[in-house]
């Protein structure tokens, strides 16, 4: 299966603008189905951009954030085609994990 | 002079006025439907009521109408919500049938870049044919179950579709067969007129009102809206049809809606592509 994550890192150099759109349900646990039904808790819990083996930036997520969440940012350093590295957990233990190279 | 030379006269006089107004075209509509005209006319209110937006943009819909939502829109399309969708659409189309058909052996062009000519008037069997449509008579004819129209598989496929098929300006005909000419009158029909709880038209919110405010939206024009299709709607958290756009309009209007790709549905489709002929597809979209 393809990445759930899109990655796109731009460097205009002293800074990295950063834009991610990760596919995920992210159920809050309190929306009931069709039948009635609560769809259980299903969400990110945690978001880690890694650049040079530090953290640039960690979300700590929960059940309010939408579906298909979109992420922007930018951090300080970061050189053309070093690379960047996303991970994310979410409350069911899931994981996913991809690596971007700077533009 | 007596009373009939009297009418006599008359009559003259009005046969005479009537020549003179045939000479020049007359400015309410004719009885006779006249798409070419319609096009035009519809085309110019929109140009008319919004000068500085270009034709083309019409189909950016409610972002062509409000600068804030364009930078957003701007902004939001470097990354769009329905890249997923979009990427499932291209799999999904590319992988044969078990039969070891494909999609690309039901449509012209392999299916690629002919967006822009649904739905058509099939003149074998006397109907409109979108295609949504023709893509689940695709799979049944190869022995695979239809999907459902309104969204997911169908979306995704659509997209892909509509991607390819981008900057391709609509090239919808109406062939020299008088039921064609009656769907495209009904879809015209359908489309003004007032249904539901709340007595709106398609008319009502997208010829009278585009560009303003229902609630926190704004209400896109009906020139190029069925342009941008499929749509990933935030407010549905997932991607639409043509068929799940005609239904929920049913629904907000507190009408009840018809099954997708009902008879009206598709006749519907075919006026309102009609209309936007010649402005660029840009589907698949992403909205509010």
């Amino acid at each position: 299966m393809a990445s759930t994550i899109r990655v796109r890192a731009t460097s205009s150099g002293k800074t990295t603008e950063v834009q991610a759109l990760i596919q995920h349900p992210m159920d809050s646990g309190y929306v009931k189905d069709a039948k009635g039904d609560l769809i259980p808790p299903h969400f990110i819990q945690e978001l880690t951009f890694e650049y040079d083996g530090k953290s640039v930036f960690v979300a700590d997520w929960g059940p309010a954030v939408s579906k298909d969440p979109y992420v922007k940012f930018s951090f300080k350093g970061g050189k053309k085609g070093d690379d960047l590295k996303i991970s994310w957990v979410d409350n069911k233990g899931a994981t996913d994990t991809t690596t971007a190279k700077i533009q | 002079m007596n009373v009939r030379s009297a009418i006599h006269v008359a009559s003259a006089a009005l046969a005479l006025a009537a020549l003179c107004f045939g000479a020049v075209p007359p400015a309410v509509a004719a009885d006779t439907p006249d798409p070419v005209a319609d096009a035009r006319a519809f085309q110019k209110f929109f140009t008319d009521k919004f000068p500085k937006v270009k034709l083309a943009d019409f189909v950016n819909g409610p972002y062509s109408m409000n600068e804030d939502m364009h930078r957003q829109w701007e902004e939001k399309e470097q990354f769009p919500p329905y890249d997923f969708s979009l990427d499932l659409g291209k799999e999904m189309f590319e992988k044969p049938f078990r039969n070891g058909k494909g999609y690309a052996d039901c449509f012209p062009d392999k299916g690629v870049g002919i967006r822009q000519n649904y739905p058509y008037f099939d003149e074998k069997e006397g109907k409109v044919v979108t295609l949504e449509l023709a893509l689940n008579r695709c799979r049944e004819a190869n022995g695979e179950a239809p999907f459902s129209y309104v969204k997911d598989e169908m979306a995704a496929l659509t997209a892909y579709m509509a991607f390819t098929s981008r900057g391709k300006p609509f090239d919808i005909k109406i062939p020299n067969d008088p039921r064609a000419l009656q769907a495209y009158q009904n879809g015209k029909r359908y489309f003004y007129t007032r249904r539901g709880q709340l007595n709106f038209s398609c008319a009502s919110c997208h010829v009278q009102n585009p560009g303003e405010r229902i609630r926190a939206e704004v209400l896109a024009p009906a020139l190029g809206i069925l342009n941008a299709m499929p749509i990933y709607r935030s407010e549905w958290g997932g991607m639409g049809t043509v068929s799940r756009r005609f239904t929920t309009c049913n629904s907000q209007i507190r009408g009840v809606p018809l099954e997708p790709q009902a008879d009206e549905y598709r006749d519907l489709e075919y006026y309102l592509s009609y209309v936007s002929n010649g402005l660029p597809i840009s589907g698949p979209g992403a909205r509010p």
